[in-house]
């Protein structure tokens, strides 16, 4: 079977996190052939997202954390007298404490399942994929494999009593779900169809008690990313999806609303012309003086004698000198800029504040977008792009080691987990892929992480369909500032009456450690008995989850040991709110692979490809057919729209 | 190489392009061709819906194909059963919303929308709303869109406060809305009736407030949003004032009678009805207006016969009724008089505070204290500024004089684009304010030398003025409505720029005319001076006329009866 698979490359990448997925679209899309590697069952790496059963089993294995070592054919076989290896880790080392608390009502009985779904597994679906790839080299997502897998499905299902036993198809089987909301225009209509079985379950209870039970059970209306972040209206990311046509494999929502937390009370803030417009909490004077700052944000480049003899002090002594009031100082400061009080400087909050006013209104009243689905989509989005132009996929599919020659000490080939040697001339390795010995002399920073599910939103509005986010300032020095985001079920990562909650800080303890104090201020554990208290309008907490996950990015590649010039390294995820990092990244190292290159230039009109024979994929045409009756209609970035809008 | 694509070069894609074009153009020239021909033929019939359709899907804005169709739909609802025409009508309105799409704001689909709506038997109107609805989350500023939901709500009769929270919801999302704000101006005096006592289009304290808020709310946020300004000057200001008579003067030397009214009418024939009574009777008379001209104008004239005059009697009563604008004034010649007048006083009824005027001065007060407020901290906005000085006029346009002028000063500083009519305005404020200085002091002589004006306004005001003084100021013209000071003795307009005198015209009493440095170039631009009878003196020194030869010989000619003029 793993003869199937051709032996040359040009472009190896290890790794479907977004950095290396961008990479891998963009030598696809310039014609370099692609193997895009993965030795996990999911795309994304730590940038995936799962369901809720998909999110247990993800905990399981880390729990566990057994060394795979199944019985690979040795390495050392196919490698030459003139070659070494540079081994690849086995183990992924990049999750640590992780930590579960489950708060909602258990007493129902233990095994209940999630309906229609099936857990994440690590079974055989490599197969699937691999005579997809194959034959189709396109993503394990066509029509004919998902045939295969809808007869095995209902068997699963109801012969099955153990959740664990499911062993086949579940990855490529939510993927086909998914896909088909992104590449169908009616992404409305494929939305509303999907939210019905929630609202006509009927099975919640009036009073909006939701037991651990019912959270399995709809376990599949979760989308829990492991990251957390949002997309800036104008950030690189979004410019790259627009630029490269690949926006049409995904939908957005706007970030609804911006909130600080203050005094021990949530509000929220006013940061667009009419939020600021309808703001009850603002005196008229204050609406003048926070709109009067913000306009000169936008444009403070132009007025360098605002900020002069400020430059040396942090930007809240700075807004200190403002005419703001400590109410808009705190705003800007936590909310707006989102800088830390003790260390950004003036400067650093001015182009903070820049960034965040030049993000309004593109979209919406706020700078975010966040993508339905969750964050996990956007991996998928890139590498379906690369398999649009003929790059191949294996999901599950390790790899043992890369094989370098003594002499010229570049990297030549890698060596599969099945031992079949491929070769290939750049290797675009994701960091968490390289063993102990490799990164022996790099100190990783960690992020700490929370994943909540709440019963309620933590500022109630008229709407219960609000995405949030909120910053709670570093509560002491050599702490760092908590970032919250809160999503609701029309993000389509929770169930209907639920709220997500994702927690992020760089860490300085352990994730429990660090946000365990933010938690207790915002939330209140899950309790049977109402409690007659003030207690009882916070948010209750129905299940948590704590963990800390490595920082790679910002390492220099010297750090690395003994890696040729042709291998690549690309950092897992950041603790930043946008997606930059990545985006730069993967620029960076496409222009040192294709120096001449353009950078994912949009696909071109079907009208336009010259037809000559069998050079051109069939699929490849069929997608870009599709894309043109897009690009026809919706002039930038179709999908970059709420879908809650009637389609026009 | 695998994958990889092959790409039409440009040439080849413009070139594509350009057959394309050329072939879309063809059809669309034949489709035009085809639906002329058949409408000269009268063949009025679906086929020249289809070809419309054609065009109009493609370009919804040729004006000519929506009358056709409305010929066809005309012809065709003589022709069809009520079903296939309900059939018609749906497809159409599907039609024209496709348009619509195409071109959010093309006044013939609209047009034809609204044609096609009032015509139907049991029109949709809630669908038709949502319709705006959808239009107007696109574009909130759609000014087409929301003149047709004006219609359509009209047509539904919606409740205006429906209407009300409707706008609401808009100035909520982008409060940059003039139609939006233009909308509540109509619906609140819908809303909130006063009584038939108060003046008219005017709103009860407690929403006036509540308006206020709001959009003080918006010029706090974007002081430079001009549309939250206009409605805060709807707010403060009133309805038109009651038509009135303002003063009437009886000359016994000119055998006259002179009216001035509130605004500019057409007294005549068919026009404006006047009567006169003198003495308890009935006359007829022959209006006529000061510069002999049938136009609308503030004053109005006639001649008296003598009889009416007789000194012999104590006193003639004179009556004018103005039927129309349920008015009346009467005024009284007494034995051994050469005039009689009756007249509104300026400062009783608070004739110059037109701009704003809102009833209780409290509201005011606070809008100028929070304007000066914002003032503080946007010392340049211009919306500020006139803001600030319109509320002290109406406050007390005496007291704040001196602060206004300053605001004019760096008002003019910072928008000098509107220089000129900050200028006018200006001047018209200051000549307003001596007018009601001339009444306090209850004097016929009206001083306004010195004052930097560039306009004259409320001439007609001036109708019992015997000395005016405009020397030293920066006119150019004396305007044609200076023929309504019918008593005007002297007139002192020494060194302006004065270039033309058409208002210098018919004024029975004038008998010195002082012109000294101004840019009087031709003899000509005297020629109206010939009318004023009385006229003796007349200074010119300093004009560039007087440097013409001759001068003198040409002056004595044109002007015969003036005894002194001086080159």
């Amino acid at each position: 079977m793993a003869n199937d698979l051709p032996s040359e490359f040009d472009v190896i990448v290890i790794g479907t996190g977004l950095p290396e997925s961008i990479i891998a679209a963009a030598c696809s899309r310039s014609g370099q052939r692609v193997l895009h590697v993965d030795s996990r069952s999911y795309y994304g790496g730590n940038w995936a997202s799962f369901s809720f059963s998909g999110l247990l089993s993800w905990i399981k294995e880390y729990e566990e954390s057994t060394d795979t070592l199944n019985e690979s054919p040795a390495w050392q076989e196919r490698i030459l007298e003139s070659e070494e290896a540079i081994v690849l880790s086995r183990k992924d080392r990049t999750i640590q404490h992780i930590e579960v608390f489950c708060y909602a009502s258990q007493d129902m009985c233990e095994d209940v399942e999630e309906t229609g779904a099936l857990k994440k597994n690590h079974a055989s679906v490599t197969s699937v994929n691999y005579t997809e790839a194959s034959d189709s080299a396109c993503l394990p997502t066509e029509d004919e494999s998902l045939s295969t897998l809808s007869f095995e499905i209902p068997a699963e299902q109801t012969t099955s009593s153990n959740p664990e036993s499911a062993p086949e198809g579940n990855y490529a089987e939510a993927t086909e779900e998914k896909e088909n909301h992104c590449s169908d225009k009616t992404c409305v209509q494929a939305t509303s169809e999907n939210v019905p079985t929630a609202e006509n379950t009927g099975e919640q209870p009036r009073e909006n008690i939701i037991t651990y039970s019912q959270i399995v059970k709809e376990g599949r209306r979760f989308n829990i990313d492991l990251v957390s972040k949002l997309l800036y209206s104008r950030g690189l990311l979004i410019d790259l999806l627009i630029k490269s046509n690949i926006s049409r494999y995904a939908e957005f929502k706007n970030i609804t609303r911006i909130l600080s937390f203050r005094e021990g009370r949530v509000e929220q803030v006013p940061c667009s012309r009419a939020d600021v417009f309808n703001s009850k909490q603002l005196t008229m004077v204050e609406k003048r003086m926070l709109m009067k700052f913000l306009t000169f944000c936008m444009e403070y480049e132009e007025h360098p004698e605002e900020y002069k003899g400020f430059e040396e002090i942090t930007f809240s002594e700075y807004l200190k000198t403002q005419k703001l009031t400590p109410n808009l100082q705190y705003f800007v400061l936590h909310s707006i800029a989102m800088t830390s009080e003790a260390t950004s400087t003036t400067l650093d909050g001015l182009k903070a504040t820049k960034n965040f006013l030049h993000c309004l209104g593109r979209y919406g009243n706020t700078p975010f977008l966040f993508p339905l689905y969750g964050q996990g989509e956007l991996p998928q989005c890139f590498c379906r792009m690369c398999a649009v132009f003929g790059g191949i996929y294996c999901l599950r599919h390790s790899v043992q080691c890369l094989v370098v020659d003594k002499d010229s000490r570049k990297c030549k080939a890698i060596v599969d987990q099945f031992g079949q040697r491929i070769i290939a001339n750049h290797f675009i390795v994701e960091d968490s892929y390289f063993s102990e010995d490799t990164c022996s002399n790099i100190q990783y920073r960690q992020i700490s992480r929370a994943v909540l599910i709440t019963d309620r939103s933590v500022l109630k509005t008229d709407s219960d369909q609000q995405i949030s986010i909120l910053t709670v300032p570093e509560s002491e020095p050599g702490t760092f500032a908590v970032r919250v985001i809160e999503l609701c079920s029309s993000t389509m990562t929770c169930m209907k009456g639920t709220y997500l909650v994702h927690m992020t800080c760089t860490s300085s303890k352990t994730a429990r450690e660090d946000l365990e104090p933010v938690v207790q201020k915002l939330f209140a554990p899950y309790t049977k008995k109402e409690i007659e208290n003030e207690e009882v309008d916070k948010p209750r907490l129905l299940w948590a989850l704590y963990f800390n996950m490595r920082d790679s990015s910002n390492i220099s590649r010297n750090s690395y040991n003994g890696l040729s010039s042709n291998v690549y390294v690309c950092s897992g995820p950041d603790c930043h709110l946008g997606n930059d990092n990545a985006v730069k990244q993967a620029e960076a190292l496409f222009q040192q692979i294709c120096p001449s290159e353009d950078f994912c230039p949009p696909p071109p009109n079907p009208e336009d490809i010259v037809l000559d024979g069998d050079s051109l994929q069939p699929e490849a045409l069929e997608s870009d057919s599709m894309l043109h009756t897009n690009s026809e209609t919706h002039k930038e970035s179709p999908y970059l729209r709420s879908p809650v809008e009637p389609s026009e | 190489m695998h994958g990889r694509l092959k790409v039409k070069t440009s040439e080849e894609q413009a070139e594509a392009k350009r057959l394309e074009r050329e072939q879309k153009l063809k059809l669309y020239l034949q489709a035009t061709q085809a639906v002329f021909q058949k409408r000269q033929a009268g063949e009025l019939d679906e086929s020249v819906l289809e070809l419309t359709s054609q065009i109009l899907g493609a370009n919804p804005d040729f004006a000519t194909l929506w009358n056709c169709r409305r010929e066809v739909i005309q012809q065709l609802e003589t022709q069809k059963s009520p079903e296939e025409l309900a059939a018609l009508v749906k497809a159409e309105l599907r039609f024209l919303e496709s348009c619509l799409r195409v071109n959010p704001k093309s006044y013939g689909t609209w047009h034809h929308r609204c044609w096609l709506l009032s015509r139907l038997p049991e029109p949709n109107w809630a669908q038709e709303l949502e319709l705006c609805a959808r239009f107007l989350e696109v574009d909130e500023r759609n000014f087409h869109c929301w003149d047709y939901r004006r219609f359509v709500a009209a047509q539904a009769a919606v409740p205006p406060a429906e209407e009300l929270a409707f706008t609401d919801s808009l100035i909520t999302q982008n409060f940059s809305n003039y139609s939006s704000w233009h909308y509540r101006s109509c619906l609140l005096p819908q809303l909130h009736p006063q009584p038939d006592s108060g003046p008219h289009g005017r709103l009860p304290e407690d929403v006036l407030l509540k308006e206020l808020e709001l959009v003080q709310n918006a010029f706090f946020t974007d002081p430079n949003d001009q549309s939250a300004w206009f409605y805060h000057r709807w707010l403060l200001g009133r309805a038109d004032p009651q038509d009135a008579l303002r003063c009437v003067h009886v000359s016994r030397d000119e055998a006259c009678l002179t009216v001035s009214f509130s605004r500019p009418l057409l007294v005549g024939s068919g026009m404006e009805t006047l009567l006169l009574m003198i003495d308890g009777s009935p006359l007829a008379v022959e209006w006529r207006t000061p510069d002999g001209r049938n136009r609308p104008n503030h004053i109005w004239l006639c001649n008296l016969p003598t009889a009416s005059l007789n000194d012999q009697l104590p006193q003639h009563t004179f009556r004018v009724i103005w039927t129309a604008g349920d008015a009346q004034k009467e005024c009284v010649l007494l034995k051994g008089r050469q005039e009689g007048w009756y007249r509104d006083s300026a400062t009783d009824e608070q004739l110059f505070r037109c701009e704003l005027s809102v009833e209780k001065s409290t509201v005011l007060q606070s809008e100028l204290e929070s304007c000066k407020e914002l003032q503080e901290l946007e010392p340049e906005n211009k919306w500020c500024l006139l803001t600030i000085i319109l509320l002290m006029r109406a406050l007390d346009p005496l007291l704040y004089e001196k602060e206004t002028l300053q605001y004019f000063q760096t008002l003019k500083a910072v928008d000098p684009m509107r220089a000129a009519y900050l200028d006018d305005l200006r001047s018209k404020f200051l000549l307003e304010n001596s007018v009601l200085k001339m009444e306090y002091a209850d004097v016929r002589v009206l001083h306004l030398a010195h004052k930097d004006l560039t306009v004259l306004c409320h001439l007609e005001q001036l109708l019992l003025v015997t000395h005016l003084d405009l020397s030293h100021n920066r006119l150019q013209v004396l305007p044609p409505a200076l023929a309504a000071l019918r008593c005007l003795e002297v007139l002192q307009a020494n060194d302006n720029a004065i270039e033309s005198l058409d208002g210098v015209t018919n004024l029975p009493r004038l008998r010195e005319l002082l012109l000294c440095n101004n840019r009087l170039q031709q003899p000509t631009a005297l020629q109206p001076l010939a009318s004023c009878s009385k006229l003796g003196l007349l200074h010119l020194q300093g004009n560039p006329l007087c440097q013409a030869a001759g001068i003198s010989e040409q002056l004595a000619e044109l002007l015969p009866l003036v005894s002194s003029i001086l080159t």
